[in-house]
């Protein structure tokens, strides 16, 4: 598949926009999954994955064989996506809001009361498991996601986001800290 | 005996320890911090069941139909690349067809005059089944057109119709060539067609390069209410057909429409 890819990535560069075709056919899926977990949002997750795709036709030139494409294509969808959710958050810090919704409704699932309906209680793990990955910073979310969805190591995330090795690490370190504060408290009630 | 601190737990949950071996030991001999790496494992584990919502498996394409416009990609559909010289073919085969009947019509009565008539018939036959394949080929095209428009995604901002603005410019050219032989030709069913045709196209050519989910609609709401879709596909079936048919049996497509 990849050798495949590789020559529709020399056919995309020359100018065969159906070779181009066929890489945003093929890669499509992938890079939404990686821009929902990014984002959080389907709205948001759908604008990233065609802004990748935008810059990636426009950047084609910039694109060298020694990353696998889908690495490459990933580095764009993961830089767009933490510019959108800087923004978001820039909006939202903007906002007056009295309280945190999502923070009260974390507060009013009994910590040590497992729920009596499996699926109920599955449907609200995953709930907090959204709102705690809502509340790390955009580069701790992004860093965490590569690594810990997209299994890219600690050296790759740092090239990819230009952050570095370390700071990349205590990005996630800082992600993991918090997901556990978040969540130990619900999973812990489940043993 | 110091307990592994929290960042080297998360190293080793991601294989990314330096000292794994150390990191496994310790954890065999150490409640502690084998309590606490269960805990993470847990946590960390628990965050894959955020579910991401699903895309089908045409998923791309749609993505495709989205950018394509964007990309600014100049091109046509493959049917479409030879036509690039429609035009030039078209007043060819036109002048080529209007001379014939213009020879013919001056021919007197002479025996040997017929005889030439009847070669020049022939030859006539040539030159409107030459015709037919135009504007079939035409129809088949604008048809093509009328389909993109018909069919393009609705998003919320703007759509960039420039390619389909520009080939229905290019339409219009071949169009009027058409509806004025059918005219003269006495095909009043096909000139017909090709008149209603020919006030949608100038719709799409006058129409912004980028239009607005109101603007696409506007035109959509032309192409339906003069019914063009329908009586393309219809008159191109038709044309098709005569084509088909060996040149001594063919009547004009107007008789059958």
């Amino acid at each position: 598949m990849e050798v495949e890819a590789g020559s529709a990535v020399e056919r995309a560069r020359s100018g065969d926009s159906d070779a181009f075709r066929l890489l945003v056919e093929q890669h499509s899926r992938a890079v939404f999954r990686l821009a929902f977990r990014m984002t959080g949002n389907e709205e948001d997750a759908e604008d990233v994955v065609q802004e990748t795709f935008l810059r990636a036709y426009r950047q084609l030139d910039k694109y060298e064989a020694r990353s696998s494409f889908a690495t490459w294509l990933y580095r764009i969808a993961s830089n767009y996506s933490l510019d959108l959710i800087r923004m978001r958050k820039r909006h939202e810090d903007r906002r007056e809001r009295g309280s945190n919704e999502d923070h009260d409704i974390l507060q009013s699932i009994p910590v040590d009361s497992p729920s009596p309906d499996r699926i109920v209680y599955g449907s609200e793990v995953q709930h907090k498991v959204n709102v705690a990955l809502n509340e790390l910073s955009a580069q701790e979310r992004t860093a965490f996601v590569l690594r810990h969805f997209e299994g890219m190591s600690i050296e790759e995330i740092g090239n990819t986001l230009g952050t570095g090795t370390n700071a990349t690490k205590h990005s996630i370190f800082r992600a993991v800290q918090k997901l556990r504060r978040s969540l130990e408290p619900v999973v812990g009630s489940a043993r | 005996m110091n307990h592994l601190n929290e960042e080297q737990l998360v190293l080793f949950y991601y294989g990314e320890a330096p000292d794994t071996q150390e990191v496994e030991s310790h954890l065999a001999g150490c409640d502690v911090c084998r309590e606490d790496f269960r805990a993470l494992q847990l946590v960390l584990n628990t965050v894959d069941s955020a579910p991401v919502p699903e895309r089908s498996a045409t998923y791309g394409q749609a993505v495709w139909g989205r950018i394509e416009g964007k990309l600014g990609i100049r091109r046509r559909p493959s049917f479409m690349r030879w036509w690039m010289w429609s035009p030039a073919l078209a007043a060819l085969i036109l002048a080529a067809f209007l001379a014939g009947r213009l020879t013919h019509q001056s021919d007197g009565p002479t025996l040997a005059k017929n005889q030439r008539n009847v070669q020049l018939a022939g030859s006539q036959q040539v030159r409107e089944r030459i015709l037919l394949v135009a504007v079939g080929d035409h129809l088949e095209r604008t048809q093509m057109v009328l389909a993109e428009l018909n069919n393009a995604p609705e998003g919320k901002g703007k759509l960039d119709i420039s390619d389909e603005r520009q080939i229905a410019t290019e339409l219009l050219d071949d169009n009027r060539l058409y509806r004025q032989t059918a005219r003269s030709t006495g095909d009043t069913a096909v000139a017909s067609v090709l008149d209603d045709l020919e006030r949608v196209l100038i719709e799409i050519a006058h129409s912004p390069s980028e239009v607005s989910s109101e603007q696409l609609a506007d035109l959509r709401q032309v192409i339906e209410s003069r019914g063009v879709m329908f009586k393309v596909r219809v008159l191109g079936s038709r044309v098709r057909e005569q084509e088909s048919k060996p040149v001594s049996n063919r009547d004009k497509i107007s008789k059958k429409l």
